[in-house]
């Protein structure tokens, strides 16, 4: 019982990381088509950009945003720079971003080397909960909150006000989207810089239980795909029942059969996308 | 309001506007007619921006605004009822009214409902689950708001039953009454031969004709040779 307690709840949270990571992801990709190889990169610059922040100025919270505050300019950057004359080309797109990838792995390696670090979380976030016979830990439920937060304000955003709105028209049609007014460039601008901000947030997160490492960011952008995948491109709604699903299935998985990780969470990948090929919450 | 001067339009390799004029004065409602296939889409699309043409330009209120990004087109006071509706189907009637709404003008998202009174029963539905005559209503609410100074339609009655011809055909009277310059393209000769000041026939990506409704409809060589009727 305690065994099964406590794995539902680190799925559940390890979930909520990836909702973090998934959501700009997701977002990305439904409204401008762009495979973004870059995300990874903003999860593992973020956290190693926090690491040097939290060094200098000794304050959590000034790391947590000043990470997300650099790497949604670098998203600009990239935006701006490289990705916005690509419109429509999507193998240039993702080349140039996987080119992008390997040049911030690099850097990262030159400034951060070689060694693990992990981001030391303030005191009141760590330490148990007690319920019972369980124990809980304080930052694993502070990353379900921040998630769940995250989630509400998106949500919020995407479905309840004009900019959402204009969001949304730009999944349907973005040459209409212009058609009618909107600056869909603009627009796009603003959500890859908040999905890199989002994936910088997640590794920043992510710096206080699975650590800081090189190749940590390819790492992660599998998962992010997954959940991308599995939850339907472009939806906010699939990218938190996918992040669920495959933190879910990768802890169980990885406590259950060992041996067999990788299968316990491509093999329902592989199952859904069969049946449902656009994702369980995709549009064709 | 519009003058287009000797635009040439490609898709990929293929050779689609082989040089097309045109202007529209304030006001005025100026039709264009010809067969399937013949470029009068492109036109359209050549005009707002979604095909720039290789080739020549294209002023809009005195500004040169070829190869401009079509939102800042519209913005001038450019409106677009795009061919096959094209209304954003997963957002709301009142939400594909909102995006557009540019403020400031006669149009309002109320304003427009008064027009379209099926709009407003309909507000909160998904655009995507409307007729295809309640959608083509929405897409020329939609162009509307956006409070344009020159509107463009393209086949705004295809696909619709008569009767909804008919209200398609009153509301163009009436924004034409109202003063609003249109650009008409239209597939639907007697509709387009009451409606517009002055029609053009395109076949082949040029023009071949060009003349007020009176000229057309008693020449029947033209009808019958780029027309097919």
């Amino acid at each position: 019982m305690e065994f099964w307690v406590t794995q539902l709840f680190n799925g559940v949270s390890y979930g909520a990381l990836l909702f973090l990571l998934a959501g700009g992801l997701s977002l990305i990709f439904g409204m401008m088509r762009i495979v973004n190889m870059t995300h990874g990169s903003h999860y593992l610059l973020g956290a190693y950009l926090a690491l040097t922040f939290l060094t200098r100025t000794g304050s959590y919270v000034l790391a947590l945003l000043g990470g997300a505050l650099a790497i949604a300019v670098l998203g600009v950057i990239e935006w701006d720079r490289f990705l916005q004359g690509l419109r429509g080309q999507e193998l240039a797109q993702v080349l140039t971003t996987m080119g992008l990838a390997l040049i911030f792995q690099d850097l990262a390696l030159v400034t951060w080397g070689g060694d693990p670090y992990n981001l030391k979380i303030p005191a009141v976030l760590s330490g148990k909960y007690h319920l019972g016979t369980f124990f809980f830990p304080v930052y694993r439920v502070f990353i379900i909150v921040v998630a769940l937060g995250v989630a509400v304000v998106l949500w919020l955003v995407v479905e309840r006000t004009r900019v959402g709105a204009m969001m949304r028209a730009t999944v349907d049609d973005a040459e209409m989207a212009r058609g009618v007014g909107i600056n869909v460039s603009g627009i796009s601008l603003g959500v890859f810089a908040l999905g890199a901000a989002l994936a910088a947030v997640a590794g920043v997160v992510a710096g206080g239980f699975l650590g800081i490492y090189p190749g940590a960011d390819f790492e992660i952008l599998s998962y992010a795909f997954v959940v991308v995948i599995v939850g339907g491109l472009g939806s906010l709604r699939g990218a938190l029942i996918g992040s669920l699903l495959v933190g879910l299935l990768d802890n169980f998985g990885k406590a259950l059969f060992p041996e067999l990780s990788y299968f316990t969470l491509f093999a329902p990948m592989a199952a859904i996308l069969a049946v449902r090929p656009t994702g369980l919450f995709g549009r064709a | 309001m519009l003058e287009v001067e000797d635009i040439h339009t490609y898709y990929g390799e293929s050779y689609v506007l082989q040089g097309i004029s045109l202007r529209i004065d304030p006001g005025q409602v100026i039709g264009i007619v010809g067969r399937n296939g013949m470029g009068k889409t492109t036109l359209i699309r050549s005009i707002v921006g979604f095909t720039p043409p290789r080739r020549g330009h294209v002023r809009f209120k005195e500004r040169d605004v070829t190869g401009w990004a079509s939102n800042r087109v519209v913005a001038l006071g450019l409106g677009l009822v795009p061919q096959g509706r094209r209304v954003f189907r997963s957002l709301s009637v009142r939400e594909n009214l909102l995006v557009a709404l540019r403020p400031g003008g006669r149009w309002t998202a109320d304003g427009v409902m008064e027009i379209f009174p099926r709009l407003r029963e309909r507000a909160e539905s998904r655009a995507g689950n409307l007729s295809g005559g309640e959608q083509q209503m929405l897409a020329i609410a939609r162009a509307l708001v956006t409070n344009p100074d020159l509107l463009l339609m393209d086949e705004p009655t295809e696909g619709l039953a008569p009767l909804l011809v008919r209200e398609v055909g009153h509301v163009i009277e009436r924004l034409k009454a109202d003063g609003l310059s249109i650009l008409l393209v239209e597939q639907n000769l007697p509709l387009a031969l009451r409606l517009a000041d002055h029609l053009h026939v395109l076949s082949r990506g040029r023009i071949v004709h060009s003349g007020p409704p009176d000229s057309l409809a008693h020449d029947s060589e033209v009808r019958s040779r780029y027309l097919g009727l």
